[in-house]
């Protein structure tokens, strides 16, 4: 005989306990799409399976890399633009990210070295550079060139901001040439790239830098995938643009995974002590 | 004319070749190929000729006129080896002190899987780096379309300047709509917000002049405003020059 099973009628105290449950416990790698427990992940927030470092904010990178930090020129005046939606897009920005910028410039302790830190941050508009990026990326060359300091930037961007038109794109020589005058004075500059840095971030201050560092399977390029994808009617490899790969192609010194980046960072510096 | 057709008008084909425009500029043109690494890359042209009575570099985005041409220039987008290319006449230029005119009609870097593994971002990034310091002049003139980071690497002069019909922008309006409204179709409307004519461009002192439209005549005419500003910039002592451009960029 056959026999049909109907399901139980769900009780609606195991509803009530199932919505109770916590959400988020578990996370999926961006990169490698493994599920992992949250907590696996650890405060670095680093994928335990393949290395990937998830995205983090500026505040959560500087307290990671950093043993002393005093923000530099937080007060700068927006550029005046009546781009439809803009402002409200920068609001939003803010407190996603709890950065007013989508760059954090300063002084900080890393190790026993002192440098002038730039830290960019994905989570404000896609890190994207804008007039007040630049200006603050812009002085913070300048005042590392006038106080003999190394600059260490951690990038990430999506490229230039689009709302701010042309003037984004003069940002990228407007810092080209602060790091041009920082690198004539003899100074160390060393880069970070970090998931992911593309377009005209990629394609001015993140590729200038004497040493080019990178966190495991960061995104790195300057035409998007999906555009190049469409330009060339080709499906491209998994390992596309990734640090790994751009590493081959010569031009990333190291990757570095995020748990020894304060090493690797102080450990560079003393080699280039006073510079 | 709204922004749009500005865009158009800046992507039709002009009355004149890439090599006529600078066979009407120099004269007894010496091209130089190649950039010493890879390959030689033929959105790029580049080589010596005499600006009246004084040599000067020449490098020149084009877009071809054949269909091979067209095809192999990708529609005038330069690849990493056409930057480098560049990159290296203008260090030859520096090593003569000889001033060098930029003639930029590009769409922007070439978006390709072999680009992209040949470090374009880097490629980019290095003009912009050695572009300001660089020891001799340096005038950009934007004659058609002037599209992102690949226009702006060849566009850091102490002048810049652009033809009547051109456009200069951080993205093709395209590009634009579909970052920002997700649809590319809305590219007239997002053209009109970017500031890409000549006339915004003139008054936000992102160029410094506007050639009027001359037709067949624009060569000519584009040589004769040239020969009085090189021979000004070349007159400057280098620290002025270097100055004068380091203040240009910083202002933005």
């Amino acid at each position: 005989m056959l026999k049909t099973s109907t399901p139980a009628p769900l009780d609606q105290a195991v509803i009530a306990k199932a919505q109770a449950l916590p959400t988020g416990l578990w996370l999926t790698c961006p990169n490698c799409h493994a599920s992992a427990y949250r907590r696996r992940f650890g405060a670095a927030k680093v994928c335990p399976q393949c290395g990937y470092g998830l995205r983090l904010t500026a505040h959560e990178r500087i307290a990671q890399l950093t043993q002393q930090f005093e923000q530099w020129d937080q007060q700068l005046p927006q550029l005046p633009t009546d781009f439809p939606g803009y402002a409200d897009k920068r609001q939003a920005a803010a407190s996603a990210s709890g950065s007013d910028e989508s760059v954090i410039c300063g002084q900080a302790l890393i190790g026993a070295h002192t440098v002038a830190l730039g830290v960019m941050d994905s989570h404000y508009m896609m890190g994207s550079l804008g007039t007040v990026a630049g200006e603050r990326l812009c002085r913070l060359f300048e005042r590392a060139t006038q106080a003999r300091l190394p600059v260490v930037v951690v990038a990430t961007s999506g490229g230039a901001r689009m709302q701010e038109g042309i003037q984004s794109l003069m940002q990228m020589a407007k810092v080209s040439q602060a790091v041009a005058h920082h690198a004539a004075a003899g100074l160390l500059y060393i880069v970070v790239l970090s998931d992911p840095t593309m377009g005209g971030v990629a394609a001015s201050f993140a590729m200038q830098g004497d040493i080019i560092l990178a966190e495991p399977h960061s995104r790195v390029g300057f035409a998007g995938k999906r555009v190049i994808e469409a330009t060339i009617h080709a499906q491209l490899p998994a390992d596309f643009q990734r640090a790994e790969a751009v590493q081959k192609a010569g031009f990333i010194d190291a990757i570095v995974p995020r748990s020894a980046l304060g090493a690797k960072l102080a450990a560079l510096l003393a080699l280039h002590e006073g510079c | 004319m709204t922004a749009y057709e500005q865009v158009l008008q800046a992507r039709a084909p002009r009355p004149y070749s890439t090599r006529t425009l600078i066979a009407g500029i120099v004269s007894d043109f010496q091209e130089c190929r190649g950039d010493r690494v890879h390959q030689d890359d033929s959105a790029i042209i580049g080589g010596i000729g005499w600006l009246d009575q004084r040599p000067v570099t020449v490098i020149a985005t084009t877009k071809g006129e054949t269909l091979p041409e067209r095809l192999a220039t990708h529609g005038g987008c330069p690849e990493p080896w056409g930057y480098r290319k560049a990159l290296r006449l203008m260090r030859q230029a520096e090593k003569f002190h000889r001033p060098i005119i930029t003639l930029i009609d590009t769409p922007g870097a070439y978006p390709g899987k072999e680009a992209e593994a040949n470090g374009q971002a880097a490629a980019i990034a290095d003009l912009l780096l050695a572009v300001s310091t660089l020891q001799t002049p340096l005038v950009a003139v934007i004659v058609g379309e002037g599209g992102s980071g690949g226009a702006l690497a060849l566009a850091c002069g102490d002048e810049v300047w652009m033809a009547a019909q051109s456009m200069y922008a951080i993205l093709s309006p395209e590009g634009f709509a579909s970052i920002l409204f997700k649809d590319v179709t809305k590219a007239e409307a997002a053209a009109a917000l970017m500031g890409l004519t000549p006339k915004e461009l003139l008054a936000n002192q992102v160029v410094e002049r506007v050639l009027p439209e001359a037709g067949r005549q624009f060569p000519t005419m584009l040589k004769t405003a040239l020969i009085p500003t090189i021979a000004r910039l070349a007159a400057m002592p280098t620290a002025t020059l270097l100055a004068q451009r380091q203040a240009r960029f910083r202002r933005y």
